[in-house]
């Protein structure tokens, strides 16, 4: 499962050793080609971000290259507080929402799936390997499939007959009730990938801490935890580009409720009513994609190696 | 703006109050369970450390998937029982024929499409000397959402009639080209493969990053030595290389049928399912959510997960093995 842990660095090839199945030079120029293919498309968005309406109606984003005519008045239009296009306070309660949203469905999994990945890893009970696998399997249930019962079970709790097992929770088109199921549904993969990467720290340290008197708890915070972080950080990334970029689930469990709406559902909203507003619409897609962007390259360093304990082999 | 800010304000209090308060609790339960010491200290951290995942996983996956099982033997309001009659309509209807079709497509076009260019991609990563900026570039799209995605590809496919500006890229350099472009995301079957475009666009840069992984763990002396033995080229790669990351190549490519099984957003949020696009995961969304029908909706899940079950067991049996060598 874990090639990096347990082979303990292999001795890494270098680039070019004995490896010509395309010259070197010949790689670095499709690389490149495809990597320009690939950046296009974004880069048009982001031009087009920054010219004036007239000139995005009038004529395609690369002119901006031949005839440069540059404007911020779009982020200005969007991030005034006042009201833009119909949006009072323009997309800045939005943005809100969406730290508001992500942040704690990024911590919260994250805590309780370290925590059971470390007692299914390090504190066996008979049936813990059938729960591990139990857990596995639910990775790939899809969540459309949770969504309805998840919703009834906020809005009316659960009943068997006129027996009531859980009563009526009321957080559905509240903040709680967005927490939430990010947080179930994200549970299987978090405990799966964390389960890889803690299973495979030395067996050496957690017995010396074990014959020492530390208790789960006191090896879980001392130990376990500091020791994990390159796969929390991994998961982290996968975590927040996800809760940041979903739609499916803020759509069903917002309700459209305005105060509460993602930025994303905000955005795949005006898409429709802000049809003749390019200049807004990419300007606020600019920003949406901004932020996952900069999580992404800051904590890059740390996602091969937190996921790769894991899946590589 | 006194108005905006006591709108937000309260907002982020809510949210650092909800991280303070599961911190403290689960603090708090950590001291207590703690201080519980000998033959109770063991089922006390199975309780606690367990616990709380395994209940939101009862009440959030499993209960609402053994849910939807039943509501999908029921009519539109979940009344009555209905038999197969959900799924019977699933598989005859004409309008979820085109669905049924452009899902097949999908599973057995953008998967393979996708894993195949992240190999390639790693492969041609390996012989580079510098690779950081053409990675990132090439990963970049992974951190966009799909609803910015299709906005982003909003100004590759937008058409224009042909007396106006023609302001989308492909139908700018069809022009200049000298054809008529054509309403790209209105012609069928085009559209389909179009939006797949979009998908291959965002996640190959995963699959590259993951493989390129693989191959640069592919010990060395290996390497060296088969090429010693004359060995380059194509045959390297068939007879080394990909024998050593075959299973990563699979994780990804079942990843990647997964991801595609659940694909929802892209449809969504650029052809909302019309023109013919429609795939199972966003057909689901409009029967329950648009047209009041549960039933029907609850019966695509259904299929939905019945199509990844091959992918689950396989993924098992991979697992378990991988278990008893590690």
């Amino acid at each position: 499962m874990s090639l990096l842990t347990r082979n303990k660095a292999p001795k890494l090839a270098e680039p070019n050793a004995g490896r010509k199945l395309f010259g070197s030079r010949g790689a670095t120029i499709t690389v490149w080609i495809i990597a320009i293919f690939w950046t296009i498309p974004t880069l048009g968005l982001f031009t087009t971000s920054f010219r004036p309406k007239e000139d995005i109606s009038s004529n395609g984003w690369w002119n901006l290259f031949v005839h440069p005519h540059f404007t911020l008045g779009n982020y200005s239009a969007i991030f005034s507080t006042s009201t833009v296009s119909g949006i009072p306070n323009g997309i800045m309660p939005y943005v809100i929402n969406s730290f508001v949203i992500t942040i704690p469905a990024v911590i919260f999994p994250i805590t309780l799936a370290t925590m059971a990945a470390y007692c299914l890893a390090w504190v066996k009970f008979r049936g813990s390997d059938v729960v591990f696998y139990g857990i596995f399997a639910l990775q790939i249930v899809p969540i459309q499939v949770a969504l309805v019962p998840l919703l009834n079970l906020f809005t009316g709790g659960v009943h068997i007959g006129s027996v009531t097992l859980v009563p009526a929770l009321h957080i559905a088109g509240k903040f709680l009730g967005i927490w939430v199921p990010h947080t179930m549904f994200a549970l299987p993969l978090a405990i799966y990938l964390l389960h890889n990467f803690i299973s495979s720290l030395p067996r050496d340290l957690m017995e010396a801490a074990n014959v020492d008197g530390a208790s789960h708890f006191m090896i879980f915070r001392r130990i376990v935890l500091p020791l994990s972080v390159p796969a929390i950080a991994a998961f982290t990334i996968f975590q927040f580009l996800w809760v940041w970029n979903d739609l499916l689930v803020a759509l069903t469990f917002t309700g459209g409720t305005e105060g509460i709406d993602p930025l994303n559902n905000k955005l795949a909203g005006l898409a429709g009513t802000w049809g003749s507003h390019w200049e807004l619409l990419t300007s606020s897609a600019f920003v949406t994609i901004l932020v996952p962007l900069i999580v992404f390259f800051s904590l890059q360093r740390y996602f091969v190696r937190g996921l790769l304990a894991g899946s590589v082999k | 703006m006194p108005s905006f800010w006591s709108d937000n304000l309260p907002k982020l209090g809510q949210m650092f109050a909800a991280i303070a308060i599961f911190l403290a609790v689960l603090t708090a339960i950590f001291f207590l369970a703690g201080r519980a010491n000998g033959k109770r200290q063991r089922p006390i951290a199975i309780v606690v450390f367990l616990g709380p995942a395994l209940i939101l996983l009862l009440f959030g996956l499993l209960g609402p998937a053994i849910r939807t099982l039943l509501l999908s033997f029921k009519g539109s309001a979940s009344k009555h029982w209905v038999g197969f009659n959900n799924y019977q309509w699933l598989f005859t209807d004409p309008s979820m024929r085109i669905v049924l079709r452009n899902t097949v497509f999908w599973i057995l076009l953008t998967p393979i499409i996708t894993t195949g260019l992240g190999l390639l991609l790693a492969i041609l990563l390996d012989r580079m000397r510098r690779e950081s900026v053409a990675k990132s570039l090439i990963f970049m799209p992974m951190a966009i959402s799909f609803v910015g995605a299709s906005i982003v590809w909003e100004f590759v496919y937008k058409f224009a009639n042909p007396n106006q500006p023609q302001v989308g890229l492909m139908s700018s350099i069809a022009h200049h080209l000298g054809f008529e472009p054509p309403n790209w995301l209105l012609t069928q079957p085009l559209n389909t493969f179009l939006l797949m475009v979009v998908f291959v666009w965002s996640q190959t840069g995963f699959a590259m990053v993951i493989l390129s992984a693989a191959i640069k763990n592919v010990p060395a002396d290996i390497m060296e030595a088969s090429s010693l033995d004359g060995a380059s080229g194509w045959r390297l790669f068939q007879g080394i290389t990909f024998p050593m990351v075959r299973s990563t190549f699979i994780v990804v490519l079942a990843t990647m049928v997964v991801a595609t099984l659940k694909l929802f957003d892209i449809v969504r949020a650029s052809t909302g399912g019309n023109f013919g696009t429609s795939v199972l995961a966003n057909e689901m969304y409009s029967e329950t959510f648009i047209r009041y029908d549960a039933g029907r909706g609850a019966a695509m899940a259904i299929i939905l997960f019945l199509l990844v079950i091959p992918v689950l067991v396989y993924n098992i049996i991979n697992l378990r093995r991988e278990r008893t060598i590690a």
